[in-house]
């Protein structure tokens, strides 16, 4: 299996992002919200999926930093007015830095160790955004933060250019993960999932590689926060906390670890099935419990994962 | 050959229901589409059903419509999450077109929702979120509060533990957040002004789960002790108290969640006794409320609680509201002005009318736990008339203190 070999999943993606850009302008705004919430979160389960998939580093702290820059951004632009390139650069660089910080300490665990300490690790953060009132306004969260002016015709408070703006991102994300998942570098992570002792028997630096891509992808869940910020003008503990690093898990686990359009795919699946299905029924959780099952059942590679031919 | 029968018949069905609702009726007898928000899942799923039972008992009472004109309420999920609580408001107003939007129950929830619902300008009330700044440093236009503020119950209650209770040292314990905060930080105000001091102030976290070492560091030599919590909590902490044998040495007072009627009926004697603030008790003996109190029991199987009542409430105002407009609810700024002015001179939790920031001046009730005809009660045992959220404070002069928070009022007589 190598995840660089199949050309269906980059098919599918610039598919998939042509035709939410074609369709768009049709959509009501409702809908396109939602569109735009599946963008934003596809960023964050990609960035994951770098972890998770590529590296085989399952974690269960990536709110922190996905929350880390939200705040940034929140605080940055309620209290010092500050525009685009201020809150974009200041929360992406944030929360690289706080995976570089908890990165240390992370990486020199592996299995359900790493995942434990990322999960503690993503606690601390919360705690820090529900305690420390005086910077995080606490459990009230921050309301009203601005999204940005770009001097653009369009103002991005209206549904269709914010969709556009996050549409965007998403594509330069997912582009620049997956230069990253083909690189030299990205091959060595994959490498690494497989063969830990062998890389280092190759005279690979582990450590330093497993290490580069927790921090590259933490920088990456802090691009996401950033537009979550904009894309809901409120900042809160709950955007840290460990119901959303779960949730971003199973995006990346439904859609397929290891091909970034999978996960893409699992956030729009996530996304649509809790807003969709919550209107009709009040046990909505007891279907998307459904689906988790039946994809471990039927496709335990993912929905994306199951779609490659040919098997190993 | 039959799937592909089935899915036409579905997509004609789809489009023959769609078009079929716009040319229905004229826009003036369509149903008029209230948007309602409840946490129906996670920890505050049995509120948010008390909420939702609560508001569709009035609307039954009243046969489903008013000014000629049927009353459709949509309930949304909001699962206690203010990013799914914006979500779901977005889909009521965009997709759906309602003409008010109401519920919702965590102050997060009623913070996020405040630019959103002041940028699309939708007439809002809020029955249960009662965050102090919605209503006071950050008001919201649209939005009329129809339950309470935080504090409110709390300025009264300090004046009444003056004027009635020996009273002077009391020790606080709450839950460390902003509904903790703004509960014991309303008392302490008045209390310290009056004379009274707060001799300690313990923050105990939400996931508390043995009060052990926070009942050993109360102090002995206070003359009684107030505390806040809700649910679970409530009920665990009351528990501990007695059985530390605290109880028969530091009288214990609290916010009026401790007691309120979610958790009241599984507490025992241990909460015979404590005195608490809201502005409604179950027991509150008034016609209104008795006839509340018995449709609610026959068609909930169970006593009203505050949120239910607060639901009941607020359909009530909303209700009256769109017959002062004479159902017209198309002619926003119309609507929200009505929604402004009710005036209720009798409800199951007293008069009701609304100050210039969107608030209820209501009674508030200062309540004793008692066992009455076996089951515990919170027996009213003082009322304060119409009481604002500013106390007897100028808004002005009482909106340049910051909000009660983690360290405001500071505790000077902390040790």
């Amino acid at each position: 299996m190598s995840p660089t070999s199949g050309r269906r999943p980059i098919v599918i993606g610039v598919g998939a992002l042509v035709a939410a850009a074609a369709v768009a302008p049709t959509l009501p705004s409702y809908p396109l919200t939602l569109l735009t919430q599946v963008a934003i979160m596809a960023i964050l389960a990609m960035s994951l999926d770098i972890l998770l998939g590529y590296t085989g580093l399952p974690s269960l702290g990536h709110a922190a930093y996905f929350g880390t820059a939200a705040y940034a951004v929140g605080i940055l632009a309620t209290e010092r007015q500050a525009g685009f390139l201020t809150c974009l650069v200041a929360g992406v660089l944030l929360a690289t830095a706080a995976a570089a910080l908890f990165g240390l300490v992370a990486i020199r665990a592996t299995g359900t160790y790493f995942l434990m300490i990322t999960l503690a690790l993503g606690m601390v953060v919360w705690g820090l955004a529900f305690r420390w009132v005086s910077l995080t306004k606490g459990d009230n969260g921050i309301a009203g933060v601005p999204r940005p002016d770009l001097a653009l015709p369009w103002s991005l408070a209206a549904p269709l250019p914010f969709f556009y703006f996050v549409l965007v991102a998403a594509a330069l994300a997912w582009a620049a993960l997956g230069t990253l998942a083909r690189s030299p570098f990205g091959l060595t992570l994959q490498g690494i999932r497989e063969s830990e002792t062998r890389m280092r028997a190759l005279g690979y630096d582990v450590w330093l590689h497993k290490y580069l891509a927790f921090v590259i992808s933490g920088g990456f869940a802090g691009f996401a926060g950033v537009f979550w910020a904009w894309y809901n003008g409120f900042v809160s503990p709950v955007d840290v906390q460990l119901v959303t690093s779960v949730e971003t898990l199973l995006m990346v686990a439904l859609g397929g670890p290891g091909t970034l359009a999978g996960s893409a795919l699992g956030a729009a699946v996530i996304v649509f099935l809790k807003n969709f299905v919550s209107v009709y029924t009040k046990r909505w959780l007891l279907i998307l419990g459904a689906v988790y099952i039946g994809v471990i059942l039927f496709a335990p590679r993912g929905v994306l994962g199951a779609l490659r031919a040919p098997h190993r | 050959m039959t799937r592909i029968r089935i899915v036409a018949s579905a997509v004609l069905w789809a489009l023959a229901t769609s078009l079929a609702a716009p040319l229905g009726a004229p826009a003036q007898s369509a149903p008029i589409k209230i948007g309602f928000l409840a946490p129906l899942t996670g920890p505050f799923a049995q509120i948010g059903k008390d909420m939702v039972n609560g508001n569709q008992l009035y609307l039954a009472e009243i046969g489903g419509q008013v000014a000629g004109r049927k009353i459709e309420v949509l309930v949304e999920d909001d699962e206690g999450n203010p990013a799914t609580a914006l979500n779901k408001s977005r889909k009521l107003v965009d997709q759906d077109k309602i003409s008010i939007l109401t519920g919702g129950m965590l102050a997060n929830v009623g913070y996020a929702l405040q630019p959103y619902i002041d940028a699309q300008k939708i007439p809002t009330t809020y029955p249960v979120i009662a965050a102090d700044d919605i209503t006071q440093r950050k008001p919201a236009k649209w939005i009329v509060r129809t339950g309470w503020s935080t504090s409110q119950p709390m300025h009264p209650f300090a004046d009444w533990v003056l004027k009635n209770t020996k009273y002077r040292k009391i020790a606080a314990i709450g839950m460390d957040y902003a509904f903790g905060y703004e509960i014991i930080g309303g008392f302490q105000q008045v209390f310290e002004e009056g004379g009274g001091q707060i001799v300690q102030r313990i923050w105990a976290p939400l996931n508390t789960n043995d009060f052990a070492p926070f009942l050993a560091q109360l102090r002995r030599d206070s003359d009684a002790v107030l505390a806040l919590f809700t649910g679970r909590l409530a009920l665990q902490f009351v528990k501990q108290y007695e059985e530390a044998g605290l109880k028969g040495k530091l009288p214990l007072l609290g916010g009026g969640t401790i007691t309120d009627e979610t958790v009241l009926p599984q507490m025992g004697d241990e909460a015979i006794g404590l005195i608490t603030a809201l502005h409604y008790s179950q027991a509150l003996d008034n016609p209104a409320n008795a006839k509340f109190n018995k449709a609610f029991e026959a068609s909930a199987g169970k006593i009203p609680s505050y949120y239910s009542e607060a639901t009941y409430t607020n359909a009530r105002w909303i209700v009256e509201a769109i017959k002062a407009v004479g159902g017209k609810v198309e002619d926003r700024d119309a609507l929200l002005a009505a929604l402004r002015r009710v005036d209720l001179k009798e409800s199951a939790r007293g008069p009701l009318k609304v100050d210039d920031f969107g608030n209820p001046i209501q009674n508030i009730y200062i309540r004793k736990v008692e066992r009455v005809g076996g089951r515990l009660q919170n027996t009213v045992i003082a009322t304060y008339p119409a009481v604002s959220q500013f106390w007897k404070y100028k808004p002005d002069e009482y909106m340049k203190r910051p909000l009660y928070g983690r360290d405001y009022p500071p505790c000077r007589y902390c040790q």
